[in-house]
């Protein structure tokens, strides 16, 4: 496997005949890990909806998250940041490490600085393009250049030049791939360790899909980010490592490049080449 | 075939037509009392109305000074007690509240809505007028204030809850407290909806007569402070248009106007306020 820092910008027709034509893939072994889950259960109600989840997401990498529809996965990824508190009659067992540290017995606020999240609708606040990437940080007490910040982090969107000159404008008069990458930014801005997305492209045109594909890549270098995606080839594209989850359970966990060429399970291969989900 | 076919034109026609008359009434009836007032109140209407005080029965001319501030002062007064409880109470229905508790609260304030505003007025009485021993300004804008609770709570919670719940974990997920999240994201982007059903409430109360008959009272002079009994203009129209003086029916028609005026003013204002405040973010 070889291993590039500055993946090169790759077009996503080029990606789309053969998934690993382009892939950049990671020495996977190599990187500490950031997340250590083990044996999560997830009750919503008397309904279990995880079982048992042992999984290891592994630093500066990009894990993908596939599966069919219910299968588990944005669950899992909620409560890598302990959004599923934010829901009623929601039970979790079992451990998640951070960094070694248990996320249960963190500060949620900390937490959630330190791993941040973007949904699969772009949701940004009803307030200025500037607004929106301050708001983590006016929330969360910075002081300093606010100004600064907020231009670092929509370059780090690659939003930058499309807005630079109307930050005073309203979010909504965004396009959906840009509203989608304005939310990036404002994950960026109080500069997580983690970036969790939920389906982020579910929503958007191939071409912003293709940008936020690219912006991943490059966040990787800074950044742990785990991706939960119904598009198999957007995660044999970006992924370094993926798991497949099945009924609440992950069937399997592997560098991508495995697990998209010789699945171990019977499932798995029979997801990935499209004979159910 | 045909025939089933004609008896469905018929029916969608007659349908049409009957909803288009009822809108025709709903509507022609504000316009005619609008029409109405404007008649019978510009004719009356002049300077001295807005600068004098009252004259003594038996003299003519004068004016509503008075009942005009009494007026403002009540709405204050009510709008310091409905509107905080009000718009609070809405947030947490929304917010926070469970299931059998919200039901509870909300069940009341229906019912408080329900209430005949002469009941209110009788409540305001025994709390505020008889320990109290003498009618008040304050003990007005009490029963004014009850009047208005009900419509912020549910007004304020109807407009917090058809905030998306995206917009809350977009915030939540960035490390913010959930009281932070919704005044900093909730309640900012419900603002328009939420104003707009405190200017209704302001103008329902600004209208109301029956509590302030015994609260307020009512008086011929200026009222200094909160302690006294003030004038009002609904009140004002109430005793005027039932006199037998044909000077004081015309100042009635003339205060009539001047409150529809006043509660319109105050939403325009209002509205206006809001919109270039949010001027840079609107849509």
């Amino acid at each position: 496997m070889t291993s590039h820092v500055n993946p090169p910008v790759i077009t996503t027709a080029a990606r789309t005949n053969d998934p690993f034509a382009g892939a950049v893939l990671k020495d996977i072994a190599n990187e500490q890990l950031r997340f250590h889950v083990a044996g999560l259960n997830f009750f919503y109600g008397a309904k279990q909806s995880l079982f048992d989840v042992n999984l290891e997401i592994p630093a500066n990498c990009i894990t993908a998250l596939i599966g069919p529809s219910g299968c588990g996965k944005s669950t899992f990824l909620r409560t890598l940041n302990r959004m599923q508190e934010t829901v009623r009659h929601t039970r979790v067992e079992g451990t998640v490490l951070l960094d070694g540290q248990d996320i249960f017995d963190m500060d949620v606020v900390r937490l959630r600085r330190r791993v941040g999240m973007v949904f699969q609708r772009p949701n940004p606040f009803p307030k200025s393009i500037f607004e929106n990437v301050a708001y983590g940080l006016r929330i969360n007490g910075f002081r300093g250049k606010l100004a600064d910040r907020v231009e670092h982090s929509l370059h780090r969107a690659a939003l930058w030049d499309e807005v630079k000159d109307v930050l005073h404008k309203s979010a909504y008069a965004l396009s959906g791939g840009q509203q989608q990458r304005l939310c990036i930014a404002r994950a960026l801005a109080v500069d997580p360790e983690v970036l969790l997305l939920d389906e982020p492209c579910s929503a958007l045109d191939p071409i912003s899909t293709a940008k936020i594909e690219e912006l991943m890549l490059q966040l990787r270098s800074a950044c742990t980010v785990v991706i939960v995606t119904h598009n198999m080839q957007q995660a044999a594209r970006v992924s370094d490592v993926a798991a497949f989850l099945l009924e609440g359970r992950v069937v399997e966990c592997r560098p991508t490049a495995q697990l998209f060429t010789t699945p171990s399970d019977p499932r798995t291969e029979a997801y990935i080449t499209g004979r159910f989900g | 075939m045909t025939l089933h076919l004609r008896w469905r034109k018929f029916v969608n026609l007659l349908m049409l037509g009957l909803t288009g008359v009822c809108v025709t009434v709903a509507v022609s009836a504000l316009l005619i009392i609008l029409g109405y007032l404007v008649i019978h109140g510009a004719r009356s209407l002049n300077w001295n109305f807005f600068t004098k005080l009252p004259k003594p029965v038996g003299e003519t001319g004068g004016g509503m000074a008075n009942a005009i501030i009494g007026s403002a002062k009540l709405i204050l007064l009510a709008s310091c007690i409905g509107i905080p409880i009000g718009c609070i109470g809405g947030i947490y229905l929304a917010e926070f509240g469970g299931k059998t508790f919200s039901f509870l609260v909300r069940y009341t304030t229906d019912l408080l809505n329900g209430v005949p505003s002469i009941v209110i007025g009788i409540f305001a009485y025994t709390v505020v007028v008889l320990p109290m021993q003498h009618f008040s300004a304050l003990a007005g804008g009490f029963a004014l204030g009850i009047m208005m609770i009900p419509i912020a709570v549910r007004s304020t919670e109807e407009f917090l809850r058809a905030i998306p719940r995206s917009l809350r974990e977009g915030s939540v997920a960035l490390g913010a407290s959930k009281w932070k999240t919704i005044v900093r994201v909730v309640v900012p982007a419900a603002i328009g909806g939420i104003t707009t059903g405190i200017m209704l409430d302001i103008a329902r109360v600004a209208g109301e007569t029956a509590p302030l008959l015994f609260t307020a009272f009512s008086n011929r002079y200026w009222s200094p402070g909160w302690n006294q009994p003030t004038a009002s203009l609904p009140v004002m129209i109430y005793t005027y248009a039932i006199a037998p003086y044909e000077d004081w029916h015309r100042q009635a028609w003339a205060a009539a106007l001047v409150l529809l005026a006043l509660v319109l003013l105050t939403n325009i204002v209002a509205r206006l306020v809001l919109y270039s405040r949010r001027g840079s973010v609107s849509r």
